[in-house]
């Protein structure tokens, strides 16, 4: 087990070493000078963009030799110091993204658990149960193919513009500010549920395809076969088929984490939701590159951190990692 | 050798191939967007970034789609828009297959440190999100076209598939007729390409198909952040314009709903073929 946690932990230091040399790398390597490239693309007044020109020659170190601008950045990164947003200009980075953060979680933990029980549960079930099958396979596909903006947008205007059930768009209510009470988490949570209910919904198909899918293989294989020959109860061997179609389930929730960002971002740009998504939508259209720059860190270490709490459960579920019978 | 398939198998594919039904809505439905893709930029005489109606204007005889805020033909937009997905998925498709294919058969066959250190990298740019590391290359192109976008989309999507490809040439590398290459003096150069390659062939179109519609739904989101291509037109842009541009709250569903459907038709299209090649290639899934 050791070996296990100490291989993947290996794995995800050095993802987070290339993370932020990419980020450091990416701004030096593109054609041209950026800092050159933002200011002229920014349609600042001159004096404007003379205070910015020195503070980005300062922030880069653009004079330095590059292994100096390189180590100053990690030193950067170390204090916590990402840079200063030119979108809401005196704010820095990190506190526009730790104010974004408790919305993402609020979005995806519920989304990301819920779906991937409710759909191993229905494909567990659909595995054996025709009709049921030949509705969730269709509808699963269907799901899972849309892109998580579209399912986003087809629900705002049909739940949002059409029906009027839900507002489209924001975390709470215009004439609200953020305060405990029952009038503000009800209104929370009514516009918090058309976003969630459109990354449920593509997350599900996914989910409910896959289990029913793992499901029938490993009622087709030799173990299940040899339990019925001996004439074991059918639930007791659906029992056992579902233990070891979870596993691949939880392995496959690791790979589509980054999916799983991805679309939360969009989901996130069609409700005007003010998470991470909101803020990259921002962070471009305003070319905010420190922002831009701020959020891929932070989405890489949030998938790091999520990939190494899936590496926990795994042990906890699969007792072969802890006994160090797999590598992998 | 094993290269050479009998003709009686080929044909028993192509014989399971036009029963099987999944193939056949999936590809029906393919070469439907394809087709429209190809033609339907030819039925308008509008540009698509050209204003060149009345704003806001719901599908009618002139506009077949409709308009948009601007007086743009959501009609033509939409048909420039499906070629560009075609594009992406063709190049960042077939980019990704062709690294994760090179990675794969290069870790599966080598093995030993060249399989590690490849492993390991495969395992980093796995975990990485795909998506964030496009956003933040496209920030810093001042100009991006279709073709650069697809490249780069290529460029990031291929760890799944090399993994996949190396744990297939594991299992063939140990097979007999590979052993029997190996001892008649091939080099490993040739036995990769001419013994282990064509055994994987059916599982290579396998992973294009997955490849194809991973690149259209990346790029679709990569378009809808705002990061899409500077010229030109595509359905995530659409989307991206829609949304900006308040269609959600004046109910403008002929803008909304028609980029959006079509990714969904052609990703799930790819999806059910997939599952339907699977069975024509895979004797034990065939539904008799």
């Amino acid at each position: 087990m050791r070996r296990y946690l100490g291989r993947k932990l290996l794995i995800y230091l050095l993802t987070f070493f290339v993370a932020v040399t990419i980020d450091w790398l990416i701004p030096r390597f593109m054609p041209g000078n950026p800092v050159d490239t933002m200011l002229a693309r920014m349609a600042l007044r001159a004096d404007a963009a003379e205070v910015l020109r020195s503070y980005y020659i300062r922030a880069f170190r653009l004079d330095l030799p590059l292994w100096q601008q390189y180590l100053n950045f990690w030193t950067a990164l170390f204090k916590g110091d990402l840079g200063i947003s030119t979108w809401l200009f005196p704010q820095p980075v990190f506190q526009l993204i730790k104010r974004a953060v408790p919305y993402d979680l609020f979005l995806l933990l519920p989304a990301i658990i819920l779906s991937w029980m409710a759909g191993n549960w229905v494909g567990a079930i659909a595995a054996r149960i025709r009709w049921l099958d030949n509705t969730i396979l269709p509808l699963g596909y269907i799901l899972t193919a849309s892109p998580y903006m579209w399912l986003a947008i087809v629900l705002a205007w049909a739940l949002g513009n059409v029906a009027g059930l839900f507002p489209i768009a924001g975390a709470y209510g215009f004439g609200l500010r953020p305060h405990l009470s029952w009038l503000f988490i009800r209104d929370l949570l009514w516009h918090w549920f058309l976003p969630f209910a459109s990354l449920f919904l593509v997350m599900f198909g996914g989910w409910a395809i896959g289990m029913r899918n793992m499901i029938i293989y490993e009622l087709e294989s030799e173990y299940s076969r040899y339990l019925e020959s001996l004439g074991t109860p059918q639930r007791l061997i659906r029992r056992y088929a579902f233990r070891n179609a979870m596993l691949p389930q939880i392995t496959g929730l690791a790979l589509q984490l980054g999916g799983i960002v991805a679309g939360a971002l969009a989901t996130e740009i069609v409700f005007a939701y003010p998470g991470i998504g909101y803020i990259i939508l921002n962070a471009v259209q305003n070319q905010d590159y420190f922002l831009i720059q701020g959020c891929f860190l932070f989405i890489i270490v949030g998938v790091l951190m999520a990939n190494f709490i899936i590496d926990l459960v795994y042990i906890v579920v699969d007792p072969r990692t802890r006994l160090g019978m797999t590598g992998e | 050798m094993a290269q050479e398939q009998p003709k009686e198998v080929r044909s028993e594919f192509i014989y399971f191939a036009l029963r099987n039904r999944k193939l056949r809505v999936g590809l029906g439905i393919l070469v439907f967007f394809l087709l429209f893709a190809i033609l339907g930029p030819f039925l308008t005489e509008y540009e698509p970034n050209a204003y060149v109606g009345p704003s806001a204007q719901p599908p009618s005889s002139e506009f077949w789609f409709g308009t948009t805020t601007f007086g743009q033909d959501v009609y033509s937009q939409f048909a420039h828009g499906l070629r560009s997905t075609f594009i992406v998925g063709l190049i960042g498709g077939g980019i990704g297959t062709l690294i994760g294919v090179l990675i794969g058969l290069l870790a599966g066959y080598r093995g030993g440190m060249v399989d590690e250190s490849l492993n390991m990298l495969t395992n980093i740019v796995l975990i990485i999100p795909t998506l964030a590391v496009l956003i933040i290359i496209a920030a810093y192109l001042a100009v991006r076209g279709i073709f650069t976008e697809s490249v780069f989309i290529g460029l990031t999507a291929w760890p799944w598939a090399a993994r996949a490809i190396r744990a297939q040439t594991f299992s063939l590398r140990a097979r007999e007729f590979v052993d029997l290459a190996r001892m008649s003096g091939c080099n490993s150069l040739r036995i990769v390409l001419t013994e282990i390659a064509p055994n994987m062939m059916s599982y290579l179109l396998l992973v294009f198909i997955l490849q194809f519609g991973g690149a259209i739904l990346n790029a679709a989101t990569l378009d809808f952040i705002g990061l899409g291509p500077t010229r030109g037109m595509s359905l995530g842009l659409m989307m991206n314009n829609a949304v900006l541009w308040a269609a959600l709250q004046l109910g403008m569903w002929w803008w909304l709903i028609p980029p959006g459907a079509a990714i969904a038709a052609i990703v799930g299209a790819l999806y059910v073929m997939n599952v339907g090649l699977d069975e024509v290639f895979n004797p034990k899934l065939r539904e008799m």
